[in-house]
């Protein structure tokens, strides 16, 4: 009897590859899990050294530097709630992978993004890889994570930047690809070179649809959040894993807020960073007005004299 | 020596745009290539332009001309044939001799301005300077003039978008302009600006061209403004360049249907001139000569009217049949001359529709002089109102329907 269709054995062969990396290329493995142990062990550091409520004022300033005061407000209301629910620690540890996470990412996919923006077969083929990191169910990166990086924040850190990295790659390819044609002819029409014309045209051109990339890569990283709690990232969702198994009602929702208002912070955070211009009322905006008034005070001035 | 020199340009897009040129030469139509997935864009394309010329190519939309323009800067490659700017071919400079043309020769005007709106006005002037590597204080100096030539000084400091149309497009010509080159390439560029600021912008380019002596390619749709602003036009259909010619060598001597069809609609008082229809002037006087020569000429040929001219044929006024007969009478030695401004002078290339006015002010006929203020001839008021409606092989069917509707 024949069996139709055979058996095709991806499984196996995904298996066999992930233990040939783990055998072959132990080294490299090591050397990321070594250095994304400490980097994420400085960077929690960094953010629990001083005390909460100076913390908590930094935040409220960023807030009002690049928002607006109200922003600032909801900061410290929210910030204070997750001070006296008891998850300070646990939230900055979460920030600490957010930021991580969010940065590796940036840093992997901003270029890669450009690359598929200038190129069309790169894009071709960039584009079904994303889909399969974005509908892949992220717990399945757990699998090869621990394998590879066994427990603590760095599998977490892995399985967070895969899952995470797409919106940023599709974005920044948007972007790029979504300006202005005439602008870009008019780089070339006067001589500029392929570089010149990215960092002074494209780039600048595409920051709000690459930040609104960013954005979504924080959002996802937070929901990442949890899933790096299974395989022993501290943080809160390590508290909602815990509060899961004791069916711990009030520990869950107390460590849910809390990731509640961090997102919020991050979201409102990081979309005011993209679109500025929106927000001429924070005080990096007042401060862009009122250099903008002395600039053209001076050429006006310029300009009487002459 | 031409400024730009464009040798049988074709510029085919599809898949073997060669073999599409091939076919072409061999006699096969745009709509024969379509066919096979190939848009003949620009086919045998051949033109020159002279240094500090206003040549103008205009054509509907698809007509090719975007792309002609494109291949003048290498901005789009060309399928075959060949560019010169000042006598040296685009082909084989490779993408740093072709910025090194950009950099140093050819700039560009866009036709929604392409200015970056992060940047201030000043910055945005002050682009090709930065691309060519010129330090801040150069590079803020020599934008600042050019904004000043534009009419834009003191604005420097603002962002684009706080800036009307006109105003931008002023910038995008500044940009050009500051950029130092001696073409300028212009690609419909006034097509996105209300007619009333078209208009301003026409003359201002006029007058900058007049004193900056820059040769300029300019692209666009509108007969009215090709006529305007061209020394020279290129009609182009259909990827083809049907006629070159002057504005007046258009309208009265079009080269095809087309082109004739093209122009039936043209308001003719924008575009002939003073010195298109001037009459030579067969009534002058010496300014030496006394009133009774002047009487004698006017027994002879019976006009109302003389033009006195001076030494190198400069108009020096006007005498009246009646004011040389008391002058006759009185025994005077000295022509009677009329008062200055009964005399309307007005400059050869100065359009029709702008000598009603001189003539409805004044009962003399105008008097039309060249560069050098020599006089050219006159027109008479009847002159001026018969050239003012089309010549009569124009009045077709199709414009007596268009005056009934």
């Amino acid at each position: 009897m024949i069996d139709f269709p055979p058996r095709i054995p991806v499984g196996s062969w995904v298996a066999e590859i992930i233990d040939w990396i783990n055998t072959n290329l132990g080294f490299v493995l090591d050397f990321i899990k070594d250095t994304g142990t400490s980097i994420n062990d400085a960077v929690t550091s960094l953010l629990l050294a001083p005390p909460p409520l100076l913390m908590i004022a930094l935040f409220a300033a960023l807030a009002w530097l690049v928002r607006s005061w109200q922003l600032a407000v909801g900061v410290i209301v929210s910030f204070l709630l997750i001070m006296s629910m008891g998850q300070w620690t646990q939230s900055m540890q979460t920030l600490a992978l957010v930021l991580i996470a969010t940065l590796t990412a940036v840093v992997i996919s901003v270029p890669l993004g450009i690359w598929a923006a200038r190129s069309s077969t790169v894009s071709a083929v960039v584009k079904p890889v994303l889909d399969l990191m974005q509908t892949m169910p992220a717990m399945v990166y757990l699998i090869p994570a621990i394998t590879f990086f066994s427990i603590g924040a760095v599998p977490g850190l892995f399985s967070t930047i895969i899952f995470a990295m797409p919106p940023a790659v599709r974005l920044t390819e948007l972007g790029i690809r979504g300006v202005d044609r005439e602008t870009v002819e008019a780089g070339h029409s006067f001589g500029a070179t392929d570089w010149m014309i990215l960092r002074g045209t494209q780039l600048p051109l595409a920051i709000p649809t690459i930040m609104a990339g960013i954005n979504q890569v924080i959002m996802l990283a937070l929901s990442m959040a949890v899933i790096a709690g299974m395989v022993g990232s501290d943080g809160l969702g390590k508290e909602v894993v815990g509060a899961l198994a004791t069916i711990n009602i009030a520990r869950g929702a107390e460590a849910g807020l809390s990731i509640v208002f961090l997102a919020i912070f991050l979201d409102r955070f990081t979309a005011a960073l993209g679109t500025p211009d929106k927000f001429r009322s924070s005080l990096l905006g007042r401060w862009k007005s009122a250099r903008e008034k002395k600039a053209r005070d001076n050429q006006e001035g310029v300009a009487t004299a002459a | 020596m031409s400024a730009i020199k464009a040798a049988h340009l074709y510029k085919v897009f599809g898949k073997r745009p060669e073999s599409g040129v091939r076919r072409l030469r061999d006699g096969a139509t745009r709509a024969d290539l379509q066919q096979q997935g190939m848009t003949a864009a620009v086919i045998d394309a051949t033109f020159e332009v002279d240094p500090g010329e206003i040549f103008v190519v205009m054509g509907l939309s698809g007509s090719g001309k975007s792309t002609l323009i494109r291949m003048v800067n290498g901005l789009l490659p060309l399928t075959d044939g060949e560019i010169y700017i000042h006598d040296k071919p685009l082909s084989g400079l490779g993408k740093a001799g072709l910025r090194q043309v950009r950099r140093d020769n050819v700039s560009m005007v866009f036709q929604h301005f392409a200015l970056l709106p992060h940047r201030t006005v000043g910055e945005n002037a002050a682009y090709a300077l930065k691309i060519k590597g010129l330090n801040r204080a150069d590079r803020e100096k020599k934008a600042g003039e050019a904004l000043e030539m534009v009419g834009l000084g003191g604005w420097g400091g603002y962002k684009p978008s706080e800036l009307s149309g006109g105003m931008q497009q002023r910038v995008g010509l500044a940009r050009a302009l500051a950029a130092g080159t001696d073409i300028m390439l212009m690609d419909e560029a006034f097509s996105a600006l209300d007619p009333l600021i078209r208009r301003g912008m026409q003359d201002q380019l006029i007058e900058l061209q007049q004193k900056l002596e820059k040769t300029v390619l300019f692209i666009t749709h509108d007969l009215n403004e090709a006529m305007r602003l061209g020394d020279r036009i290129a009609m182009m259909r259909d990827g083809r360049i049907e006629q070159i010619g002057t504005a007046e060598e258009i309208l009265n001597d079009p080269a095809s249907n087309y082109v004739s069809r093209f122009v039936a609609d043209v308001d003719r008082t924008r575009v002939l001139t003073a010195g298109s229809i001037a009459e030579p002037p067969y009534e002058v006087l010496g300014s030496e000569q006394g009133p009774l020569m002047a009487q004698k000429i006017l027994r002879e040929h019976q006009p109302s009217w003389l033009l006195v001219v001076g030494r190198g044929r400069k108009p020096v006024g006007m005498v009246w049949e009646d004011d040389v007969a008391r002058a006759v009478r009185e025994g005077r030695k000295d022509l009677p001359f009329s008062k200055v401004h009964e005399m309307p002078v007005v400059h050869r290339d100065t359009p029709i529709n702008e000598l009603f006015e001189h003539s409805a002010k004044h009962l003399a006929p105008l008097v039309v002089t060249d560069d050098d203020g020599r006089v050219e001839g006159v027109i008479p008021r009847v002159t001026l109102l018969t050239a003012a409606t089309p010549v009569v092989e124009q009045e077709t069917d199709e414009d007596l329907e268009g005056a009934h509707a």
